[in-house]
């Protein structure tokens, strides 16, 4: 059964082989998430391997945004959602009431659909996380804003005009200086909620460049609807309907030899 | 939709102590944000329970005759507030009657009909109005505008009506002087106007410009469309404007003192002077003591409670009010 | 031409315009009203600024800028006493009423969104924010004035606060909406706890719309006498530095000016009603151009 249609073999290709040996970073364990009434995930399990990129898919409304938000409890901002299960980071049940979600969140980093620079300039932007949880010297702080502009990809285009106002940059820069902020942190995990969507092609390349490079360093969760994307970056991919895991494998695998009737028929375009 | 309620499961959530960014000062900070929204409210409970306070020994000294009867004589210690409630609300309902054709003129001149290079000049116009500080619309008026008002309306209309009914009682000055009822209703209305034209306007132009066209595309004039489409489709937030128009015109003050004339007699002339309670209140709550301070009190207390059931009502007509 | 004359059909008998004469009355009489209303608007605000220059500018000297009011019937004298009296209570009004107005502001965007009390809050802040300012004046009297037994700037500066606060409330959340909930969610995703989130970064992105704000409550309290006139009162001399007893201040020393029978009070007041319904007014223009960048972002 040979599905990929429309996917070229080539970006298959070596790098993308998936280290099922990788530990697993996080583990979700029996998770359902309600917002107010809605029964938005339902009974899901799955891990999430350390150094690797893990592609959630699915048609919009499936759950994959809400699975991704439960890692860091950002959804906890809303009074009517809430979450029951396990997620288990390093062993460590994040969904607890005693965890301390500020130090949560400094572990696990985020960078949203919409780019999201904060009303500051380009260096407070990158400093802004730092600041929270080290109290560096001018000097190191500087050393850790350009390693973080350099690991985005940014600091060639900005380098001059740090003191500017991160509003000012393209959309493609701003996604990437939020990415360099993410990164600032020395966070474990990264989770990209659909980073791509609100950019054009060639701002959508290099972000895709970027992700492959950060995963020498992070664990990495990206939720994504276009079904290209995840094939070129991931090394495994989960595939979720109505709130549901349907499937969950090596990237290679569920392109090429999907087990499920509905992924199949998801990755092939007859609906979705 | 993001509020920070999350600091909430927080602090059940904080089990044992661990040092967190802005741990005590995250707390501190919620706790004055807190504090200061509910000064608000001890505000304004304040207000009503300071000039309860200070009006009781009024209301409970002339019981409810307070409030129907005229007399306010310091000397023999006699006050009751039917008067100051009279002119309180025939001036305002003067200035609802004049202000509020003269707002939706506004409004519908600057949503339909004016050209757009002048659309923001004459609305800022119309808003900087609101700007005007009460007091130099009392001036304007007893300077500018009672005297020509005396000369041009009152003495040719008191010639013309004398000895007809109803109109020659109604519309009869004693004393040509420029300054009244009617005057003060005339200087509220034009107070009240860029509110009540601000609102509307905004009503207005929210109304989508499909429906609009549809309407001129069949043929309507702009008459129609106003009378027809617009106004209909935003009648309930006019109406929580003019409300709120009717609760400015009730409690001011300053404007008012000047043009109103100051007179405790109750007259069936527009053009006579009169008194309104927050003209009293301005008038004399310096020189009062003993009971009179506490009439005056009283006179506060109703004026309460008249705006703000006006204010609530037009609060839940309009969703939200405008600042400026 | 003649080939379109053939092809054209007969030219229809003149007939009546469908629109009926009484709707094209109608129309006319709308439009010539409502230009008639806006012309209203427009002849007064002008005949007020006219009036204010021609009567105001005859009495402007910087003898004004210097002196304090002069007695009844005496010559001479300016307005120093008052302008600065009324600058000192309107700083201090401000000083109290924009880091209360700006942290209920705050908690009814951010902390309170949901919750019934900030409902109850942010209704009763727009009832206040129409509420008459003398009733305001009788409760900072009852307040402050009575138990301290003079009359005071302190008095006087409270119930500017008073006024101000209900503005400040009120724009301050308004704008803090409009800054999108996914920087927030940004913010926390950081790591930030949420005073971090609302100070360093909601406040900087409505930064311009509270600080218009600010301004438009400025504005509303530095012309305001009904309230004063409970609290600070007015003296014809230089103020103590206490604030304690009457402190002149502008509006109550227009109001009691204007209508006392010494031409050269009539005309300090006209001088003083100018500068500050020209200082109100440029505040007023100020806002609303402090406000723009924002929008254009």
């Amino acid at each position: 059964m040979n599905a990929a249609t429309g996917i070229t073999s080539a970006p298959l290709a070596g790098r993308h082989k998936a280290d099922e040996n990788s530990p697993v970073r996080i583990a979700v364990k029996d998770l359902n998430f309600y917002y107010g009434s809605f029964h938005g995930l339902k009974n899901v399990n799955l891990d999430f391997h350390d150094r690797q990129v893990t592609a959630l898919i699915g048609p919009s409304g499936c759950g994959k945004s809400t699975l991704l938000r439960t890692f860091n409890r950002i959804y906890s901002l809303y009074p009517d959602q809430r979450a029951e299960g396990q997620i288990l980071l390093d062993g460590q049940n994040v969904l607890d009431a005693n965890v301390d979600l500020n130090e949560l969140r400094s572990r696990i980093g985020m960078v949203f659909q919409k780019p999201t620079p904060f009303p500051m300039s380009i260096y407070d932007n990158v400093a802004f996380g730092l600041r929270l949880y080290e109290k560096l010297p001018k000097a190191d702080l500087d050393v850790r804003v350009e390693e973080s502009l350099r690991k985005a990809a940014l600091w060639d285009e900005v380098k001059d005009k740090l003191k500017q106002s991160g509003m000012g940059l393209s959309g493609g820069q701003q996604q990437r200086l939020c990415i360099a902020r993410t990164v600032a942190q020395r966070p474990e995990v990264i989770l990209f909620d659909e980073p791509t969507s609100a950019l054009d092609p060639i701002s959508t390349g290099r972000i895709e460049e970027l992700i492959e490079q950060l995963r020498s360093e992070f664990t990495i969760v990206i939720v994504t609807h276009n079904m290209q994307q995840a094939a070129r970056i991931s090394q495994f991919t989960a595939f979720m309907y109505l709130g549901e895991l349907v499937e969950f494998g090596p990237t290679t695998r569920i392109f090429m030899n999907p087990e499920k009737r509905q992924t199949q028929d998801y990755i092939t375009g007859r609906f979705g | 939709m993001g509020a920070l309620t999350e600091q909430i499961s927080l602090t059940r959530a904080a089990g044992p102590a661990r040092r967190k960014p802005g741990g005590i000062g995250d707390g501190l900070f919620r706790a004055a944000s807190y504090a200061s929204a509910l000064l608000v409210l001890l505000v304004l409970f304040g207000i009503l329970a300071s000039i309860a306070y200070g009006g009781w020994p009024a209301f409970a000294e002339f019981g409810p005759g307070f409030i129907t009867s005229s007399a306010w004589n310091i000397g023999q210690e006699q006050y009751g507030a039917f008067v100051a409630i009279v002119g309180t609300l025939a001036s305002a309902v003067l200035a609802l009657l004049i202000g509020v054709p003269l707002s939706l003129g506004i409004a519908v001149y600057l949503t339909q009909l004016c050209p757009g290079w002048a659309r923001k000049p004459v609305a800022m116009t119309i808003e900087l109005l609101a700007s005007v500080p009460s007091i130099i619309y009392g001036m304007w008026g007893l300077f500018i505008f009672a005297p020509l008002f005396a000369r041009f309306v009152q003495m040719p209309v008191s010639n013309l009506v004398e000895g007809m009914p109803v109109v020659g009682t109604l519309f009869y000055a004693r004393v040509p002087s420029g300054v009244g009822i009617l005057t003060a209703g005339i200087i509220l209305a034009i107070m009240i106007v860029p509110f009540v034209a601000s609102i509307t306007r905004d009503m207005l132009d929210q109304i989508p410009t499909v429906l609009r066209e549809s309407a001129y595309g069949i043929g309507c004039t702009t008459w129609e469309v106003v009378r027809h489409v617009l106004v209909p489709q935003a009648s309930v937030s006019i109406i929580g404007a003019i409300m709120l128009g009717l609760g400015r015109a009730l409690g001011e003050t300053m404007a008012v003192t000047f043009v109103i004339g100051n007179a405790n007699r109750l007259s069936a002339s527009v053009f006579d002077p009169g008194s309104t309670i927050a003209s009293r209140i301005a008038n004399e709550f310096n020189e009062a003591d003993g009971l009179q301070l506490n009439a005056l009190m009283a006179l506060g207390c109703i004026l309460f409670v008249i705006t703000f059931v006006v204010l609530i009502v037009a609060r839940l007509l309009v969703r939200r009010v405008k600042v400026a | 031409m003649d080939a379109i004359n053939t092809l054209a059909p007969p030219a229809p008998p003149l007939r009546k315009s469908r629109v009926r004469s009484g709707r094209r009355v109608a129309d006319r009489l709308l439009v010539g009203a409502c230009t008639l209303a806006t012309l209203i608007g427009i002849v007064v605000l002008g005949s007020i600024l006219a009036m204010l220059i021609i009567e105001g500018v005859k009495g402007f000297s910087p003898l004004l800028f210097t002196e304090p009011t002069p007695g009844p019937g005496s010559e001479g004298g300016g307005i120093a006493n008052a302008i600065l009296g009324s600058l000192v209570m309107t700083v201090l009004g401000i000083l109290v009423a924009t880091p209360v107005g700006v942290m209920a502001g705050t908690f009814l965007a951010e902390y309170g969104r949901h919750s019934k009390l900030a409902d109850l809050i942010r209704f009763l802040n727009d009832i206040l924010l129409s509420a008459p300012s003398i009733l305001i004046g009788l409760f900072v009297y009852t307040l402050m004035v009575r138990p301290m037994g003079s009359y005071s700037g302190w008095a006087g500066a409270v119930a500017l606060a008073i006024i101000a606060t209900p503005v400040i409330v009120r724009t301050t959340e308004d704008m803090l909406r409009l800054v999108p909930a996914t920087l927030r969610e940004a913010g926390a995703a950081l790591g930030a706890p949420p005073s971090k989130v609302i100070t360093a970064i909601t406040w900087r992105g409505a930064s311009a719309g509270i600080v218009t704000g600010i301004i438009l409550a400025l504005a509303r309290i530095a012309g305001e006498t009904a309230p004063l006139l409970f609290t600070a009162l007015n003296n014809n001399s230089w103020f103590s530095p206490n604030l304690m007893g009457g402190v002149p201040n502008l509006p109550v020393m227009i109001y009691q000016f204007a209508l006392s029978p010494y031409a050269n009070w009539q005309q300090l007041a006209w001088a003083g009603a100018l500068l500050i319904t020209i200082t109100i007014l440029a505040l007023s223009i100020v806002a609303r151009f402090v406000i723009k960048p924002q929008r254009a972002r």
